[in-house]
């Protein structure tokens, strides 16, 4: 939820005798129903949570179901472009529509630290509320817990959801072929950025916003088009160069990719240079690339670009024989390189 | 994006790539300096585009790389510490100590922060009046104006809980072993640009009249990199050597002359080990006496203990340019950026730790 404002004209804080979490509310008594009914109702309400029953039953025609859990903890709950509430709908969303399914049901389950404001809670169950009618997904079934103060970081999220396969296909790493391009949904190191200016307290002439968004309209539009689709995988944590040395492995290939074609905002190139970190291992969360046949690469870059908001999806490169679990990077003065998944915490060099 | 991309033009590198190409007749070792740009090297795959004939060998200017393990664990036992809070630039957060690094101290309940200035370290030591805040001033002439400010304005405002732990370590005295050293190779220097901006490069005159090496005072980016090299092997083929400034948009002849004033007025040389190498004469800095109780050194009295490479690594014949990464034997076997034997594995900077991450299947 970017806009504050439009926060309290619409939705006003339903609840007020209490300003803050109290270890009560996760006691199972009154105050705890009163938080799940006032908050989590009054954002999520669906037929099926509203069942109020210690498990949802859903029907589901379809023979083949994926499903996927996450956590978020991020840390600032609220960043430019973003917040763990949107986070924790997207990210799970995602992984899904990865897979190829369509994301239908998420359970969410809520840690709260004692002292956390209602007000706080509130606005990331709205962006929940919100991220979660975007992305055609309802909340079923929840859980809340409370932990004393110092032992939480505000708030964590779980996030579990179901999807469909409404196809036969099947997407996955082992289904990546000699010859394949490899696509990329659009520019990298965002969401990564946005994060870690807000943390470090760092301001740029620009505000770096996140790119956290739902991914399975796009992945829809590709699959209905009859693109011929291998391997789809989010961007997310280690970035761009995790995800193609994770296919590089799993396939038994060689990826090749091409600096120059990788979209990278300036303004996130610009802090990135500044902080000594690589954009390739920052991390997105509203990014994936795609391992297509090669006939399907220019119509499926155009699918991306359709639903991408910067428009500059891109194919970066192509799966080889070579060696496998090896990533080549041609860099943008025409040497070669191997890219490397990052080897843990980005950390900003001295100089 | 402005003063990057220029320097990133694929026209003007493979302009001045084959302008090296036709100047280079004979064979030359070509050291530079700084982590920095060994890093852009092995990023860029600059050594791709040269004639087979030059060598570019990687010196010892990566800060993180050449501070001893001891500095490391006295590091660790400050920041360890309950009253203190330890700041440090991120890169040194995995610096392995003999036991463990500070990341390690930092999940054992040890309030460590990255900070991007020691100005901030300053103001958190304003900020929490009841905690003492030590600054991990690690570098090299680079980093030292912004820590002396910070010294300086310390004392100047009478923040009592604020010390430093100094790591700094100059530069031309590493060049000047390493033209001393009997196994030395290397014939010519590309000089680190960001130090030359502080210091400026009279320093170098000396070095190059009495060792007869080219220095080319060098920059960054792909471009710069490639037109010092030219710059080296002009001079070399012409039986030259003078120091040049080929990243004069930065560097002066003089340097920051106030930041000198300033570095001179906080800082004093000492005599200093280089993790891999040992100790050089006169290639450090240390608060001079009127800075002496901003020491973190002697306001919590730690003794660390040293430790010896292992026998296995040769990062001390990598820093000093007589042997490259892909000549150890343990090089990402034993060796890797997550268990480091050596100096020049710990850094994303060192030449090890770049050849790994860059080029390990070349080699």
């Amino acid at each position: 939820m970017k806009d504050d404002m439009k926060f309290s004209l619409t939705c006003p804080l339903p609840i007020s005798d209490y300003p803050k979490v109290l270890m009560a509310h996760g006691s199972g008594g009154l105050l705890m129903q009163q938080l799940i009914e006032k908050i989590f109702y009054t954002a999520f309400s669906n037929s099926h949570l509203l069942t109020a029953h210690d498990a949802t039953v859903l029907d589901i025609p379809q023979k083949r179901i994926a499903m996927s859990t996450d956590s978020y903890v991020v840390q600032p709950l609220f960043f430019p472009g973003g917040d763990i509430g949107c986070l924790a709908i997207n990210g799970t969303v995602n992984d899904l529509a990865m897979s190829g399914a369509h994301p239908l049901y998420l359970s969410a389950s809520f840690i709260l630290e004692e002292g956390l404001s209602m007000e706080t809670l509130w606005r990331v169950v709205q962006s929940m509320r919100e991220a979660a009618a975007q992305a055609g997904v309802s909340i079923v079934t929840g859980d809340t817990k409370v932990v004393e103060k110092g032992h939480g970081d505000g708030l964590f999220i779980n996030t579990t959801g179901i999807g469909v396969l409404e196809h036969d296909d099947i997407i996955s790493p082992d289904q990546v072929r000699d010859g394949d391009a490899v696509l990329l949904s659009g520019d990298i190191g965002r969401h990564g950025m946005a994060v870690m200016t807000q943390r470090e307290s760092l301001s740029f002439e620009s505000t770096i916003e996140s790119d956290s968004m739902p991914l399975w309209e796009t992945v829809n539009a590709m699959l209905k088009e009859g693109i011929r689709i291998h391997c789809l995988r989010d961007a997310t944590r280690g970035g761009l160069s995790a995800v193609l040395n994770e296919i590089a492995a799993a396939s038994k290939l060689q990826i090749d990719v091409d600096e120059n074609a990788i979209p990278v905002d300036p303004s996130v190139r610009g802090a990135c240079e500044i902080l000594g970190i690589d954009p390739l291992h920052v991390a997105n969360e509203g990014r994936f690339s795609a391992f297509v046949a090669a006939e399907n690469s220019t119509r499926a870059v155009e699918i991306m670009n359709h639903y991408s908001p910067q428009k500059n999806a891109a194919c970066i490169g192509s799966v080889v024989v070579g060696k496998a679990g090896l990533v080549t990077l041609k860099t943008p003065i025409g040497g070669c390189r191997i890219l490397d998944m990052s080897s843990g915490e980005q950390l900003p060099r001295i100089c | 994006m402005k003063y990057m991309d220029e320097y990133r033009d694929v026209a003007s590198v493979r302009k001045y790539a084959d302008a090296i190409k036709k100047i280079t007749v004979h064979p030359w070792t070509i050291m530079e300096v700084c982590g920095g740009q060994t890093h852009a090297i092995v990023r860029f795959g600059i050594q791709d585009l040269l004639p087979e004939k030059i060598n570019l060998v990687h010196g010892p200017g990566c800060p993180v790389c050449v501070t001893p393990v001891e500095m490391a664990n006295k590091a660790i036992a400050i920041a360890s510490r309950k009253e203190v809070i330890f700041c440090s630039f991120g890169d040194m957060l995995r610096v392995p100590g003999t036991e463990k690094d500070l990341r390690t101290v930092r999940a054992e309940g040890g309030d460590v922060r990255i900070v991007y200035s020691p100005l901030d370290a300053v103001k958190i030591a304003r900020k929490n009046p009841d905690k003492e805040v030590v600054f991990f001033a690690v570098g090299f002439e680079t980093t030292a104006p912004a820590n002396a400010i910070a010294v300086h304005l310390a004392a100047q405002e009478g923040i009592k809980n604020f010390s430093m732990l100094v790591s700094h370590a100059l530069v031309p005295p590493a060049i000047k072993a390493i033209l001393s050293s009997k196994e030395n190779k290397v014939q010519g220097f590309l000089a680190a640009g960001h130090v030359c901006t502080v210091m400026g490069y009279r320093e170098y005159k000396q070095i190059v009249q009495k060792f007869k090496v080219p220095v080319v005072v060098t920059g960054f980016e792909p471009l710069d990199i490639l037109q010092g090299i030219y710059m080296c092997i002009r001079q070399l083929e012409e039986d030259r050597a003078e120091v040049e400034n080929q990243y004069s948009r930065a560097v002066q002849e003089g340097g920051n002359v106030p930041a000198q004033e300033l570095i001179e007025k906080v800082f004093c040389v000492i005599p200093r080990k280089w993790r891999g190498i040992g100790e050089i004469p006169e290639s450090g800095w240390g608060l001079t006496p009127e800075y002496q109780s901003f020491d973190a050194e002697r306001r919590f009295d730690v003794v660390a203990e040293s430790k010896e490479e292992s026998s296995e690594c040769i990062s001390g014949l990598v820093l000093m340019g007589v042997k490259k990464p892909s000549d150890c034997p343990a090089f990402g076997k034993v060796c890797t950026p997550e268990h480091p034997l050596g100096a020049t594995m710990v850094s994303g900077e060192g030449a090890c730790a770049a050849y790994y991450r860059y080029r390990r299947d070349a080699t």
